[in-house]
């Protein structure tokens, strides 16, 4: 006992002194962000954001203190802490978490200028957040089993026999549910629950996000998967593009399978005055933002007349169906016919 | 729970009052564990019964709820038959490197559960479902059962196996009417926490697609951001572990708390024939192999195959740092305030204590967002100074591994003779000091279990640390989801790696403690 408590005693003294000259200086209690700076909550993940908010504070001089996690739990967080939240800015990884935001009343209108520059299709209507960057729909597919023109670009074949328990779908993913908002509003009700039923009389794989659906088709465990297009442009940038099994379809232009989702942020209520958040915020839809989010994440710029990423085709040609992604009684309705055919 | 075998002055004996100044230490601890449990109940009643009927009552929720229950049925089962035969292996066998095994027993903590599963499924892509679930899940939770097991086994008494020999008893009845009676509340408490574990672990079903209560708790929050919904189903997950913890209770029930003779004789080590010693070495490795040396080397390799470029050291470094302070932090404070709950439930067993510690117990089974959602919700309406500050994410971590502390505190206060504080009163000590200086001080080695326990589990831990971690500070478990998060597992590995080896220091300290035998 006496070796080991000494053991012990060097290991605790040890991580008392690491812990102390790691301990973080920034960081204050709620809503005490010092002048020319603001509180970001991220629903994107520092490697994405983080190298784009050294951006803005060296070309402006603000300081942001971020604060990163997943959309969804972001967008709970801020809910429960409602008019208490030190935050100022919400980013968020899809329409339907800032249109829940929105809606429970704790985030503030935008100024004209900075939602006017955004195509009206991807943006809020009420201008209570901007669209950022889109994201188009694609059937990945796993090119050692498939040939290109194997795989459809659109969703309806995959119930027929021959795609029996090859696809996969990630049913709790705001972007599949988009999806399937999409579907409901092109195809009507009827069709979208025919098609969902079958899909899952025709043994679909449900996943738990889009990037454990690519990695199953990139090892070969799933033939085709139903994802956004960036998580392949994600997996290329880091694994080598030729090194890759799975290969992306588009979507048929017009057809709820062209469907482009969103990334947005939104100011929150009571933080109108916030100059630097509002400058952040504008900075997000300017020329230097967008260029980041078109060549670093691979992501549409949602400016009208922007190019897209590179090997994608153009956001014009996609003509995706025009549906408002934030607006939450059609997301509910989308929930309630997933639950009804039983994949939530 | 009884100890008719003690002559106690006052403490011990069950319906024996227990002193004023204790209760009103004990108390206030099971109210911090039942803070998640007053959240849910705001959450989940206040909306009125539309959200509960339309998540709670549909038969999706009664076939999650099953899935649950089998999952846990599994797990349970394997940690106590893989955590016994680990426990007796490496303290009643004679193995070379006697050192080695106890430590390599202890070290499936430091992986997290949602690491494994990465790795298993970087190897074989094709798995999902129950199977490689659980076997993941109880190769993850066996620490639990093994080091309890093992503290039990190397403190029981020799002299009552040769009375058992004397009496005719051969090796398997002296196993199963000595052994078993004395390793069975030590193999209760690990099951519980094992279980209590698999409840509210959503990564890796998650991953190895087998869903579960947690992935529709997860999923009321994703679909419709329904924090009511939410609630509801977590209010299954609390039913479930009022089950668990009754069950433990009956478990610890008619097995007498023994305390431990301080002239006992320990057992020795049993030498065995070669094969077999080759035998039982082979099965540990296996098991160290498959759930340490695969996670790892599967991690490396992606590193490995990845185009990206050098890790970040400073980055690992801070991170690495802050979690151990973290950990270090929450150990301490876990540690000091479980003690008079664990004290009470110790010497003065009933009604009172019961109810105080299946309360505590309660919130343990509930997934990490709903714990960290209630402390955002705690935190600002008590203390909103401290919102988002290390010293309010070392109290959630308090409040969500409690019970790991609670447990190991418990059975080491037990084994203490309660007839020796009121000695040390004779000599002129307070209670309160008189508790300190004799009672906690020898039952110090469990303490530290318990604390070690809740170090390693608190630096894995991510939802509750992603909501509540101060502004720009990063843990290596929140560094690891922010590349994973994204699917850049290669730049993810060095930070999964670090994480096995900061939480690898209190799994050797534990094993130290639990394995070996008395210099």
């Amino acid at each position: 006992m006496i070796i080991s408590r000494r053991r012990l005693a060097v290991v605790a003294a040890a991580a008392l002194l690491l812990a102390g000259c790691g301990e973080p200086s920034a960081g204050g209690p709620g809503g005490s962000a010092p002048p020319n700076s603001f509180v970001l909550y991220s629903g994107r993940s520092e490697e994405l954001i983080g190298p784009l908010v050294k951006q803005f504070t060296e070309e402006t001089g603000i300081e942001v203190q971020a604060r990163y996690g997943s959309t969804t739990e972001m967008a709970a967080q801020l809910m429960e802490e409602g008019t208490r939240s030190p935050a100022q800015v919400f980013l968020s990884q899809d329409a339907g978490a800032l249109g829940a935001v929105a809606d429970a009343g704790l985030l503030s209108t935008l100024p004209a200028e900075v939602t006017g520059k955004v195509d009206p299709r991807y943006t809020s209507t009420d201008g209570s957040w901007v669209g950022l960057t889109g994201r188009a729909r694609v059937i990945v597919y796993d090119s050692q089993e498939l040939r290109s023109n194997q795989v459809p670009d659109e969703v309806g074949p995959l119930i027929e026999p021959e795609w029996k328990g090859r696809v996969g779908i990630a049913p709790t993913n705001a972007s599949f549910q988009a999806f399937v908002t999409a579907l409901r509003l092109t195809e009507g009700e009827a069709a979208a629950e025919q098609w969902l039923t079958a899909l899952k009389a025709n043994a679909v794989q449900t996943y738990e996000g889009n990037g454990d659906i690519l990695e199953a088709v990139n090892t070969g465990a799933l033939d085709v998967g139903l994802v956004n297009h960036y998580y392949w442009f994600e997996a290329a940038a880091e694994q080598g593009a030729g090194r890759l099994r799975a290969q992306m379809k588009f979507g048929k232009p017009g057809s709820a399978s062209a469907l482009v989702n969103v990334t947005g942020a939104g100011i929150l209520r009571g933080q109108e005055q916030n100059a630097a958040a509002q400058r952040f915020v504008a900075w997000l839809v300017g020329e230097q933002a967008q260029r980041y989010f078109v060549t670093e994440t691979y992501e549409y710029s949602l400016i009208p007349g922007a190019t897209g990423p590179e090997g994608a085709p153009a956001l014009a040609d996609l003509r995706g169906p025009d549906i408002d992604l934030s607006d939450l009684a059609s997301l509910e309705q989308t929930v309630a016919l997933l639950q009804k055919v039983g994949l939530v | 729970m009884s100890n008719p075998s003690v002559e106690s002055p006052a403490a011990g004996r069950p319906g024996t009052r227990p002193p004023a100044w204790l209760v009103a230490l004990a108390a206030p601890v099971t109210a911090i564990c039942a803070i998640p449990l007053v959240y849910l109940a705001v959450r989940a009643f206040s909306g009125g019964p539309a959200a509960l009927e339309r998540w709670l009552f549909r038969s999706r929720t009664l076939e999650l709820t099953g899935r649950t229950l089998l999952l846990t049925a599994v797990v349970v089962v394997g940690c106590l038959l893989l955590g016994t035969a680990t426990a007796w292996a490496i303290t009643r066998i004679s193995l070379p490197a006697s050192r080695l095994w106890p430590v390599l027993a202890a070290l499936p903590l430091a992986v997290p559960s949602y690491v494994s599963a990465f790795a298993w499924l970087a190897t074989w892509p094709a798995i999902n479902g129950l199977a490689p679930l659980a076997l993941i899940m109880i190769l993850a939770c066996t620490p639990y059962v093994t080091l309890p097991v093992a503290a039990a086994l190397r403190m029981s008494d020799a002299r009552i196996d040769d009375v058992a020999r004397l009496l005719g008893a051969g090796r398997r009845r002296l196993f199963t009417t000595v052994t078993l009676p004395h390793i069975a509340p030590a193999a209760a408490v690990g099951g519980l926490l094992a279980a209590l574990y698999t409840i509210a672990d959503f990564g890796a079903p998650a991953m190895l697609r087998y869903q579960v209560l947690t992935y529709a708790i997860r999923a009321s929050y994703l679909v419709s951001f329904d924090r009511q919904a939410a609630a509801a189903l977590a209010v299954v997950l609390v039913l479930i572990a009022v089950v668990l913890t009754m069950a433990e209770r009956q478990a610890r029930r008619g097995v007498a708390g023994r305390q431990v003779a301080v002239r006992a004789r320990r057992p020795g080590l049993r030498r065995v024939s070669r094969p077999q010693t080759a035998l039982v070495a082979a099965g540990l490795s296996l098991v160290a192999a498959a759930s340490v040396a695969l996670p790892l080397v599967a991690l490396l390799r992606r590193l490995w195959l990845g185009t990206g470029s050098d890790p970040d050291w400073g980055r690992l470094l801070a991170s690495s740092a802050s979690t151990l302070g973290l950990g270090v932090g929450a150990a301490l404070v876990t540690a000091v305030l479980a003690l008079p709950l664990a004290a009470l439930v110790a010497h003065y067993p009933g009604r009172l204590a019961g109810a105080l510690e299946g309360v505590a117990y309660l919130g343990h089974g509930l997934p990490g967002i709903v714990v960290g959602l209630s402390l955002v919700f705690f935190t600002l309406a008590v203390t909103p100074a401290l919102y988002q500050t290390a010293l309010a994410l070392i109290f959630a971590y308090t409040v969500l591994f409690l019970p790991k502390s609670l447990g190991a505190s418990r059975s080491a206060l037990q084994a203490v003779s309660p007839g020796l504080a009121p000695v040390a009163r004779t000599l002129g000590r307070s209670r309160p000091v008189a508790f300190v200086s004799v009672t906690a001080r020898l039952a110090w080695p469990g303490i530290a279990a318990g604390a070690l326990l809740v170090m390693v589990t608190a630096m894995k831990e991510l939802p509750a640390t992603l909501m509540l971690r101060p502004i720009g500070s990063n843990t290596l478990a929140t560094e690891l989801w922010d590349r994973t998060a994204v699917a850049r597992y290669g730049a993810a590995a060095p930070y999964a790696v670090a994480l096995v080896v900061v939480a690898a220091l209190p799994a050797w300290l534990l094993s130290d403690r639990s394995g070996r035998a008395e210099p």
